[in-house]
């Protein structure tokens, strides 16, 4: 059984770290999550940033969220990564397979999945 | 939309945008028919915005000038025979008490009834990106109930956010409990 006892133990975990939030927001990712993103699937491309950021072990660095409509809706669901000193980077059409190749080539490994970005798809 | 958790999840979303504080969301299945209540403590609407929402082409956002969510809703509840209400109190005409409450019934036994789909993925995608909001969630049914209150779980976390990986795990391991309970 699932019990209140094991969230206790989760806030003894974090008692000694000093950042309590999860990522310092190094790097944003915002998922687009307004009625044209859900209907297209964005849900699972959220779930998915959120478990293989924390997999990859960048919980630290990577903070995970979520907008409204970010205006291409024909596109969603819609992706877009911010990082500081960069250019925005904007994926379509994603979907939790992509997410997680996403978080290993780009978000960890400094490349960007051209193949899934909005320029990509548009040029 | 091709499950019930994901308008549920888009009009909560509404909840969020009205800089709620508390949102329940409750479902109460009984008898054929789920009975869907969103009630929020947001801004609220006044009564032209109101009778606006059922309307495609009316919203609120910049990006479009169509907005569906309700619609939506709307169009899943009245294929089943069944259909939605929106009562709402604008923080303008009331300071103190205001909000928004969407119900919806659906009649669970008719073909067109959208499945309900994965709720708990719903409810913690909703925690996640609010996490400073007082969640409350019930399902009722087949006489029992799965419930979360937010509330009862930051007495216990203290300063750890509702956010944090291992508390949304948390929760969809304890809704995925309770919903194999009942």
């Amino acid at each position: 059984m699932k019990s209140l006892a094991e969230l206790a133990a989760i806030r003894e975990k974090m008692k000694d770290k000093v950042v309590l939030r999860e990522g310092t927001g190094e790097i944003r990712v915002v998922v687009g999550m307004a009625t044209c993103g859900i209907a297209a699937g964005a849900r699972p491309v959220l779930n998915a940033f959120v478990e293989e950021v924390t997999k990859a072990g960048l919980g630290e660095k990577v903070t995970v969220s979520q907008t409204g409509c970010i205006g291409v809706c024909q596109f969603e669901p819609v992706v877009e990564i911010f990082e500081a000193d960069k250019e925005k980077v904007t994926y379509v059409k994603m979907t939790a397979e992509k997410a997680a190749e996403v978080v290993e080539k780009h978000l960890k490994g400094g490349n960007v999945v051209s193949e899934y970005t909005i320029s990509n798809v548009i040029s | 939309m091709k499950e019930l958790s994901l308008n549920i999840l888009d009009i909560a979303q509404n909840s969020v945008k009205a800089r709620a504080e508390n949102i329940l969301i409750e479902l109460i299945e009984a008898d054929g028919k789920l009975t869907l209540t969103i009630k929020d403590d947001g801004c609220g609407m006044s009564k032209e915005t109101v009778e606006n929402v059922m309307n495609p082409f009316y919203t609120t956002r910049t990006t479009r000038n169509v907005g569906l969510g309700i619609p939506l809703l709307k169009l899943a509840a009245e294929q089943t025979g069944g259909g939605i209400k929106i009562e709402s109190v604008s923080e303008n005409d009331n300071p103190e008490i205001h909000g928004t409450t969407v119900t919806a019934e659906f009649f669970t036994d008719h073909i067109d009834c959208t499945p309900l789909g994965d709720i708990i993925s719903t409810v913690t995608v909703l925690i996640q990106g609010s996490p400073d909001i007082e969640w409350k969630f019930v399902h009722k049914k087949n006489g029992g109930a799965v419930e979360l209150d937010t509330r009862e779980l930051r007495e216990v976390l203290g300063d750890v956010p509702l956010d944090n990986y291992e508390v949304i795990k948390w929760i969809e391991e304890y809704l995925k409990e309770g919903y194999s309970s009942i």
